[in-house]
């Protein structure tokens, strides 16, 4: 792998991966199908349902150990996997299966920021964060981000990755990023949610959390912020151009000029071309509040999306705010919002969801599902209408998705 | 030389001693990750820094400059701290 002393620079060879065992875990037998793909600080897992997604079973762990902050399916080609991972107090990498699980290979080139020069701020990959299959015309395109906001691209599904200048060399790279050296968001700011246009394989938009959502019209040759109407209360300009703290920005698939994002600062809808956000979390219920982490779209009605409420008032609780969490739902648009919380604990539950934990199928009804800081994951089948717990007592929930798996 | 690898990293290597080659500990870690494809990087970030709980050892006495030079009988230990739950 990384021969050279330089891993960024482009004349490193990449020998070939070498097939990894996934640490001590249970064997995976990649079934086609709908799954859950579950990152946690301990490794990961694939919950997999019956044919009425009424019982799931698990499986797994993969990695364990690893910290996965990501697990993701290629929807092109419904077998290739990406893990997101780090060891503790190593570095982080990626790990890549062709096969649904069934075999493993590290990534040849991790993420990793260029050589700094002289003077320049010596960046680091602490951490791959968000793993993103590219769009359809390019198949084994991937996209990733890391803490702090580094943003890279693969085009042999994950095995090997670059910097892309566009962004990590931008000359608003500074203004637009956190100084990793200032104790900010915890953990590091992370770069997030890439969303890829689908009529449009150069329109991307991407978030962090200390400058806000960009977008791109080039493939991520350049940026530019998108943040009119999004509040960030915490600057001295409530509304500055630049700043927001995105916690979950997506791109609807069905009404791509649509995106909905969950903000430090409430819920937020973008119609475009509009250039300005509407706050539509303002009719959320004021004692429950529009502040949290995840939010999930539905896949086809542009209109229905759903967040999980936590706690943002005084110090910053980002618990379910009195001990009794809920999802809400939206199904005009954010105009009004429905409290689901049947099934789910009624009281002295302090839930914490994190940004990339709430996901929804392809399914009619749709499924809806997060997981938890204490290790729970929660499915509903009908649409949010009600709740189980599906696979309780996993490690600290970084990351769910739902996957496809090809026959 | 032999080289003495933490647990966490012997997923790639399988062994506990490994042989590795160099006139330094930069290029002993390089030649391990030819042997070992990935490892440096575990161990190493991209600014050519050792990762915080990283440590090498040579003769038992830490070192902390990749530079520094090694002999062929030198007695070379990486080690891997471990810190939180």
């Amino acid at each position: 792998m990384m021969a050279s002393s330089d891993p960024s620079s482009p004349s490193a060879p990449t020998p070939d991966a070498h097939f990894l065992d996934p640490g001590r875990h249970q064997e995976v037998f990649p079934r086609p199908g709908l799954a859950l793909l579950v990152g946690t600080r301990k490794g990961a897992w694939i919950l997999r349902p019956d044919e009425s997604r009424g019982t799931w079973a698990t499986e797994g762990p993969v990695f364990l150990g690893n910290i996965v902050h990501h697990f993701v399916l290629d929807p092109r080609d419904r077998r290739t996997l990406l893990i997101a991972a780090r060891a503790g107090h190593l570095g982080p990498t990626v790990f890549q299966s062709r096969d649904g699980g069934r075999s493993w290979r590290e990534a040849t080139r991790p993420p990793a920021f260029p050589k700094a020069g002289p003077g320049e701020r010596e960046r680091s990959v602490d951490q791959v964060f968000f793993l993103a299959p590219g769009h359809d015309s390019e198949p084994d395109v991937w996209w990733a981000g890391s803490a702090p906001e580094g943003l890279f691209r693969s085009e042999d599904a994950g095995l090997s990755w670059e910097s892309v200048a566009g962004w990590n060399e931008h000359p608003n790279y500074a203004l637009w990023t956190e100084n990793p050296d200032e104790q900010g968001t915890p953990d590091g700011s992370p770069l997030h949610s890439i969303q890829i246009d689908p009529r449009d394989a150069r329109h991307m938009f991407l978030a962090t959390s200390g400058g806000g959502v960009f977008e791109s019209t080039d493939q991520g040759a350049d940026w530019r912020p998108l943040n009119q109407g999004v509040e960030a209360n915490f600057l001295p300009d409530p509304y500055p151009e630049i700043g927001q703290d995105t916690h979950c920005l997506q791109l609807h698939p069905a009404a791509p000029h649509i995106l909905y994002q969950q903000s430090h600062c409430g819920i937020y809808r973008l119609d475009q071309p509009a250039e300005r956000w509407v706050r539509i979390g303002d009719q959320m219920p004021r004692d429950v509040g529009d502040i949290g982490f995840p939010i999930g779209l539905h896949p086809r009605d542009p209109d229905t999306a759903w967040v999980f409420p936590m706690d943002g008032t005084d110090v910053w609780p980002r618990t379910s705010p009195g001990g009794r969490p809920a999802v809400y739902r939206t199904r005009d648009g954010g105009k009004s919002w429905e409290r689901q919380d049947a099934g789910l604990p009624p009281e002295q539950a302090w839930l914490t969801v994190k940004r990339q934990c709430m996901a929804v199928d392809g399914q009619d009804p749709v499924g809806v599902y997060f997981g938890t800081t204490n290790g729970d994951v929660w499915a509903s089948r009908d649409e949010g209408g009600s709740w189980r717990c599906i696979a309780p007592h996993l490690p600290h929930v970084f990351s769910v998705e739902t996957a496809d798996f090809a026959a | 030389m032999k080289v003495g690898i933490p647990q966490p990293l012997r997923g790639y290597t399988k062994e506990e001693l490994v042989e590795a080659e160099g006139a330094t500990v930069d290029e002993l870690l390089l030649d391990l990750d030819r042997r070992f494809p990935g490892i440096r990087f575990r161990m190493i970030d991209e600014q050519g820094r050792l990762r915080p709980h990283v440590r090498v050892f040579v003769n038992r006495e830490r070192i902390e400059q990749l530079s520094a030079a090694l002999a062929p009988d030198d007695d070379v230990q990486i080690l891997q701290a471990l810190s939180g739950g």
